[in-house]
């Protein structure tokens, strides 16, 4: 469909936006808020893949958590001005450099692989794809254990973050 | 929509995040990008879950998101510890593992 | 018991005397380790005696364990008892239980004197072990085993860098005869297929016919070990040097036994050398050319002990003449002779240094006649057997061989005339020491004597005069003097009658004891039957005889009557003085012939070869590779976060590259 077309390019150039933003906004609130608007075209995406589930996680959990706790601790720490390009420093003109030329490979590898099924429009999928029900049901059968290690790995970052970042005693004013 | 479109702007995504890592100094910025490139990982993985018809792609993008919140929190937890010690917060002043 | 019993005892005796004060000399208090060496000397003398016994002109062997039995080749431990082992048994313990029993008292208050008379009874049995050998693998082993007991007691005071210096020189002279043996024995046993006495001198005669090429280089070679062992030229350094040992150590090792060790082996090895005259001629020619040699040097040196030692050469000089000139019975009579009043003036001269408080310079010395009269008498009574006074043992010893050199005519005429030549020398010298220590005025040191005190002074090295102590590894702090000790005495009393009669055994056309008792071992010499006739006998040892007084009544005459004419002579021949004095400047050829070439490339193996070469440049260029490689590694690990970020990148990207460009 046409609008489908239509509604990916914004997307698309929303994304983009985003996290061109992100790299090159000097203050680093603004760089938060640049991510969040391309979380949210990311989202979008999500939806026209028919993935329903994993975009309103995105929009919710990635977009509205995560971030919100990044803009506290910005917030705490404070934005400090800085250039794009920092005082010497051969990294920081090859690294942009290197990263173009890893993007324009990762072209290449799609678009001239040859691949059958990337100039369709994917396989037939069924009413339940990507909806909830359909995640839910992965997630406790077949990748059960994926699940349960994951839950793990965020008690032990929750753990780790408190230890790191609470107060020593005599440390510090 | 072919879901090569998809995939090149993941690339795209990809490589912007990827030279955020290398060009900013701020560590918040860097794990900024650092996410750019997860989510360009996320956005690969459920276009392809979608030209299989298999779901796995979008479990596995969901992983990912949960870790990407873990190292988040971590790394938001060192850079406030720096900012705690009033050590500079630059990325290349944390220079001490080197051989 | 027969006669092989009591040869391993003689071997046995002193091996359980070593063994005992080794290793219990803790328990051992006070003098008892001396005593009981000397017990074991005595035990091994009295075997000895039993073996003469029992010898009856034959030759036993016994063998104790066969060490290697193969085709064509077999060694044991073997000894042999025949006239002449049994010879050398009897003055070998006889003159070393007198040792014994001189050291005792000497050596009492040093430190080390348990390990002293372990060495002792070491080196007396590696003594007997050499003489009583009956093939050249025991041969060996004894005259090894006497080079290293030698080594230990000369640098017996080892803190004194002298001593071990000397050790060290007399160790490396002693290693280049002991290759001139190896060598013999094995070119012996090329050719003849034994090694046992009887198979090689059986086997000699068809192996090599006379003056065959390879016998006389073997004869050479025992040559080379018989000289570096006996101190004849040119490997005779080490001898004077080697008087840092103690007294007794002189005494016994450089006087009466080890250096005639040399002497001996000729006369064992008889048969081979009259199948080679070359190499017999050549032995008597250096016998010969050594005793002229010593017996200038002993005119001039001025340490007592060295004028000593440099007649102990010149007498081993005749001894060898002697044998080599087949005057075996002459040769060994000279050697027992020899023994007795050479460990008699030995004796004498500890017992004056002692009085001395330890220096052994003759300038120093004077004297000593009130003081010490027993020392004085038996001094003398060596000295006279030294200069072969009439009816004196070293008398008719001597004499005895240069008659028979006459007998042999030709060159050896030459060669027994120089022999008369240094028996003048040699009495003279004899007398020189005997007038410069015992008379004209009184020192220090006599006087202090004759009041009944000896002399104290401080711990000095008689050589350099560098200060010591008296702790262990120097000289005790004790000084004795045979007036005020009777078992050196005892031992200086019978050494001193025995130089006297000694002679009997061997009054030519009279008594003849001795060359009868030894003719079974040499009966297969080709000279049995020459014998000088009586009347040429009568004359030589008239004409020995007037030499000896003369030269005596020319000491006098320097040292008594006209005492400073020696001075004058000193001022008016300097350069001969010089050169005599400085050994005819062996010491110096020697040390710019071999010692510093050898030092020199020593120090450039260690400077260029080891320091740069292997060091630096194999070593250190190994490491400095590996180090240049890891420091380039280093450069990697900046500590920057952003620089891994860009490797990891570069990873990543190559990894894709790989990938996408093999499946295409």
């Amino acid at each position: 469909m046409w609008f489908e077309q239509v509604i990916f390019f914004i997307a698309a150039i929303g994304a983009l936006a985003g996290a061109l933003g992100v790299v090159i906004l000097r203050n680093p609130f603004y760089s938060v808020l640049a991510l969040v608007a391309h979380l949210v075209a990311l989202a979008v995406l999500f939806l026209l893949l028919n993935a329903e589930f994993l975009a309103a996680g995105q929009v919710v959990v990635y977009a509205g958590a995560v971030m919100v706790l990044y803009i506290f601790v910005v917030a705490y720490i404070g934005g400090s001005d800085e250039p794009l390009r920092p005082e010497g420093g051969a990294v920081a003109v090859l690294g942009p450099v290197f990263a173009a030329a890893v993007g324009v490979e990762l072209c290449i590898a799609f678009i001239a692989s040859g691949l059958d099924a990337l100039d369709s429009t994917g396989a037939d999928v069924g009413a339940g794809f990507g909806s909830p029900e359909a995640i839910g049901q992965l997630l406790l059968t077949r990748f059960l254990v994926p699940f349960e290690a994951a839950s793990y790995l965020l008690l032990v970052a929750a753990v780790g973050a408190v230890v790191l970042a609470r107060r020593r005693r005599g440390l510090e004013a | 929509m072919d879901i090569t479109w998809y995939l090149v702007l993941s690339a795209f995504i990809f490589a912007i995040g990827a030279a955020g890592v290398m060009s900013r100094r701020n560590p918040l910025v860097v794990l900024l990008c650092l996410e750019l490139m997860l989510n360009a990982g996320n956005l690969a993985l459920v276009a392809f879950s979608r030209m299989h018809g298999g779901e796995a792609g979008q479990v596995f993008a969901l992983i990912v998101m949960v870790i990407a919140a873990c190292e988040v929190v971590i790394g938001l937890g060192i850079i406030v510890a720096m900012y705690r010690r009033r050590l500079p917060i630059d990325v290349d002043e944390m220079s001490e593992l080197r051989g | 018991m027969s006669a092989t019993d009591y040869g391993w005892l003689v071997l046995a005796f002193p091996v359980a005397g070593m063994l005992i004060v080794a290793f219990g000399w803790r328990l051992l208090p006070g003098r008892l380790p001396g005593w009981i060496a000397s017990g074991a000397i005595l035990g091994s003398f009295l075997a000895s005696l039993g073996a003469l016994d029992t010898v009856d002109g034959e030759a036993h062997v016994d063998s104790a364990w066969t060490y290697v039995d193969t085709a064509g080749f077999t060694a044991d431990m073997a000894i042999l008892v025949d006239p002449l082992s049994v010879f050398m048994c009897l003055v070998v313990s006889g003159v070393s239980f007198l040792i014994h029993v001189y050291s005792v008292a000497y050596m009492g208050g040093d430190r080390g004197y348990s390990r002293y008379f372990a060495y002792l009874n070491y080196f007396v049995f590696s003594m007997l072990l050499l003489v009583l050998a009956a093939n050249f693998v025991i041969l060996i082993i004894g005259w090894a085993f006497v080079g290293a007991a030698s080594y230990l007691l000369i640098s017996f005071w080892y803190r004194r860098t002298t001593a071990t210096y000397a050790g060290i020189k007399a160790f490396v002279i002693n290693v280049i005869g002991d290759v001139g043996l190896v060598i013999a024995a094995f070119l012996l046993f090329d050719n003849t297929g034994a090694l046992d006495y009887a198979g090689v001198f059986g086997g000699a005669e068809e192996a090599f016919g006379t003056n065959d090429g390879t016998l006389v280089v073997a004869c050479l070679m025992l040559l080379v070990g018989a000289f570096a062992k006996s101190a004849q030229l040119p490997l005779h350094t080490w001898l004077p040097d080697a008087m840092e040992g103690p007294t007794p150590v002189s005494a016994l090792i450089h006087a009466a036994t080890m250096v005639t060790a040399g002497v001996y082996l000729i006369a064992r090895m008889h048969p081979l050398f009259e199948l080679a005259p070359t190499a017999a001629d050549i032995s008597a020619i250096i016998g010969t050319a050594t005793l002229v040699f010593a017996a200038t040097v002993a005119l001039v040196v001025t340490d007592l002990k060295r004028v000593i030692a440099y007649s102990t050469i010149s007498q081993i000089g005749y001894m060898v003449l002697g044998v080599s000139v087949a005057a075996y019975g002459a040769g060994l009579f000279h050697l027992m002779t020899h023994a007795f009043f050479k460990a008699l003036l030995f004796m004498g001269a500890g017992s004056v240094i002692g009085a001395m408080a330890g220096i052994q310079n003759l300038d120093r010395m004077g004297g000593f006649r009130k003081a010490m009269p027993f020392t004085f008498i038996t001094f003398t009574i060596g000295a006279l057997a030294l200069a072969a006074f009439p009816l004196t043992a070293g008398f008719f010893s001597k004499d005895e061989i240069l008659a028979f050199s006459i007998e042999r005519g030709g060159g050896f005429v030459v060669l027994a005339l120089l022999g008369y030549v240094a028996a003048f020398l040699t009495a003279f010298y004899a007398f020189r020491m005997v007038f410069r220590v015992f008379f004209g005025d009184p020192v220090p040191e006599a006087r202090e004597l004759e009041g009944g005190h000896v002399a104290h002074g401080e711990p000095l090295n008689p050589m350099t005069g560098e200060a010591e102590d008296t702790d262990v590894g120097f000289p005790g702090p004790e000084h004795h003097v045979a007036e005020q000790s009777w078992p050196m005495k005892v031992a200086m009393a019978i050494l001193a009658v025995l130089a006297i009669v000694g002679g009997v055994v061997g009054i030519p056309a009279a008594t003849d004891t001795l060359e009868h008792f030894l003719e079974p071992t040499f009966e297969d010499s080709r000279y049995i039957d020459t014998h000088p006739s009586e009347g040429a006998e009568w004359v030589g040892l008239a004409a020995g005889g007037l030499i000896s007084i003369a030269a005596i009544a020319l000491a006098y005459v320097f040292y008594i009557r006209r005492r400073g004419i020696t001075l004058q002579l000193r001022d008016r021949f300097a350069f001969a003085h010089r050169f005599l004095e400085h050994k005819w400047y062996f010491d110096e050829l020697y040390d710019a012939v071999f010692v510093r070439p050898f030092t020199g490339a020593g120090a450039f193996g260690r400077r260029v070869i080891e320091t740069d070469f292997v060091q630096g440049f194999i070593v250190g260029g190994a490491t400095g590779v590996v180090r240049a490689g890891t420091s380039f590694a280093r450069a990697i690990q900046t500590g920057y976060v952003r620089a891994y970020a860009l490797l990891l990148l570069l990873g990543v990207g190559a990894l894709g590259l790989y990938f996408l460009v093999q499946s295409s």
